[in-house]
């Protein structure tokens, strides 16, 4: 077993870097598109939901790689050259597979949600209305808070798969802590070591994940919460 | 019915009628609800009393006749039902507190979010409304961790909280152990000398003798009967009141 130098330590850390921005890009994506289709799915027009129920379908049913390939060789054909050449000079690959990383997660984020705002009986939302609430200041203050609370579990489950999924994005070039790690090793042979520092540095991350979760979950645990005071 | 009573009535209720699907819950009632009155609506389960005061704040829409709630049509198209809610307090009988929020913010949730008052103010205000309640000390606990009879005064102290000239009460102990029922029919005996205007769908029939202004007996959809409690208990002959008192009196 040989030691890494410093400077493919250093490159190792690149990657790292390059797959936490990857994640947090993703994440805050995946949860605001979540957000539109969990709108979109409950007003209930049969065209709305069918284009959820198509989206979700898409996204559970075709391999993420295939998802993530997709985007960065299939999509840029639908565009003018001189707009694909511009892509490719910046970070295409990137911007890419932060796209379809997104979109794959999105739709499970956004059941997840939903089933936490299904969890919430509708005389929380009667007694929401009879103080004069409107249905936005029902669903902000009363309903959303409370499913938001339940859905925390499963959708820590999902922050961690997602940035296990970063690792995917290698696959059209993305420099991020994978891909490092087959570059380091088909230069240095050292397969062991830098195979072992990258699934040290993976599990770092996704420990310092499920850390912030039960934080969060402990944090607005209504039992904690009572009994602090 | 003659026009001084029509103005003096803080609820009313006009030839109403609501049906669901085919089935009619509720056919033409007209009852006026004057200021400072306890109406108590009582009847046997299935009579309409829970969906007629639900009518009354638009929890439940109707499909025939007007309900006059302080001068404004409920049901009218142009009515703002978020600002009308306000006016009128409603207590439920499962409580359905809010379970992420304490005691105290349940109570101002409404004032401060709702009607932007100033957060000291409102919280003076709810911390009077929860002494009065007798559940000072309980202000910065959480709905979870009180009793079924404790929640229920904080409901009524939430209530109380936008000052609303009429409470309506939806089988406010149904859901109680009977050791807490008295607790909270206390309070409501205490609004009720305070001269509150309340609606209140109960079995109980104590409180109605000692407490209500008037009784209302509904069955099947219908207004049976709409007299003191004396004339109710003592000489209502009518053989489905007999029924339910005699039925209400086996289960107690």
């Amino acid at each position: 077993m040989d030691l890494l130098t410093a400077d493919q330590f250093q490159q190792l850390l690149w990657g790292m870097r390059t797959t936490i921005i990857l994640f947090a890009v993703s994440w805050v994506m995946a949860f605001a598109l979540a957000l539109v289709l969990v709108v979109v799915r409950a007003t209930e027009y049969r065209l709305c939901r069918w284009f959820v129920d198509g989206f979700v379908a898409y996204h559970r049913n075709v391999p993420l790689l295939v998802q993530v390939m997709f985007w960065y060789f299939g999509m840029p054909e639908l565009l003018p050259e001189n707009v694909r050449f511009w892509l490719y000079d910046h970070n295409a690959e990137f911007s890419f597979a932060a796209i379809a990383l997104a979109l794959g997660s999105s739709a499970y984020v956004a059941e997840d949600i939903r089933s936490g705002l299904r969890a919430i009986p509708n005389t929380q939302f009667e007694a929401a209305s009879s103080l004069g609430c409107s249905y936005l200041q029902s669903m902000r203050y009363i309903v959303v808070p409370q499913a938001l609370r339940i859905s925390l579990p499963p959708l820590v489950s999902r922050a961690l798969l997602l940035f296990k999924n970063t690792s995917i994005a290698m696959a059209i070039g993305v420099a991020e802590l994978t891909y490092r790690t087959r570059e380091i090793e088909n230069m240095t042979f050292k397969t062991f070591t830098v195979f072992g520092i990258a699934t040290v540095l993976y599990l770092i991350g996704t420990f310092t994940l499920m850390a912030f979760g039960s934080w969060l979950e402990n944090r607005t645990r209504l039992d904690r919460k009572a009994a602090a005071k | 019915m003659n026009a001084t009573v029509r103005d003096a009535a803080i609820v009313s209720f006009d030839n109403v009628s609501k049906w669901y699907g085919e089935y009619r819950a509720l056919e033409n009632i007209s009852i006026d609800i004057p200021k400072g009155q306890v109406v108590v609506v009582c009847g046997p389960s299935g009579s309409g009393k829970s969906t007629l005061i639900r009518t009354v704040n638009g929890l439940e829409p109707i499909q025939e006749g007007r309900i006059i709630l302080d001068g404004t049509d409920v049901h009218a198209r142009k009515t703002d039902l978020n600002q009308l809610r306000q006016k009128v307090g409603f207590v439920f009988q499962h409580f359905n507190l809010f379970p992420h929020m304490s005691v105290l913010d349940n109570v101002t949730f409404a004032p401060i979010k709702i009607q932007k008052k100033p957060k000291d103010e409102a919280r003076d205000f709810a911390r009077k409304l929860l002494d009065r309640v007798g559940l000072a000390e309980k202000a910065d606990t959480f709905p979870g961790f009180l009793s079924g009879g404790q929640q229920q005064r904080v409901a009524i102290a939430r209530a109380l909280a936008l000052r609303p000239p009429v409470i309506l009460f939806d089988e406010p102990t149904s859901a109680l152990d009977p050791e807490m029922v008295g607790e909270v029919l206390l309070v409501m005996k205490s609004l009720a000398s305070e001269g509150m205007t309340m609606v209140c769908v109960t079995h109980e029939m104590g409180f109605a003798r000692e407490v209500g202004d008037r009784i209302v007996f509904m069955d099947q959809g219908k207004v049976i009967l709409d007299d003191t409690p004396d004339q109710f208990f003592s000489k209502s002959d009518h053989p489905r009141v007999q029924r339910f008192l005699a039925d209400i009196r086996r289960e107690a």
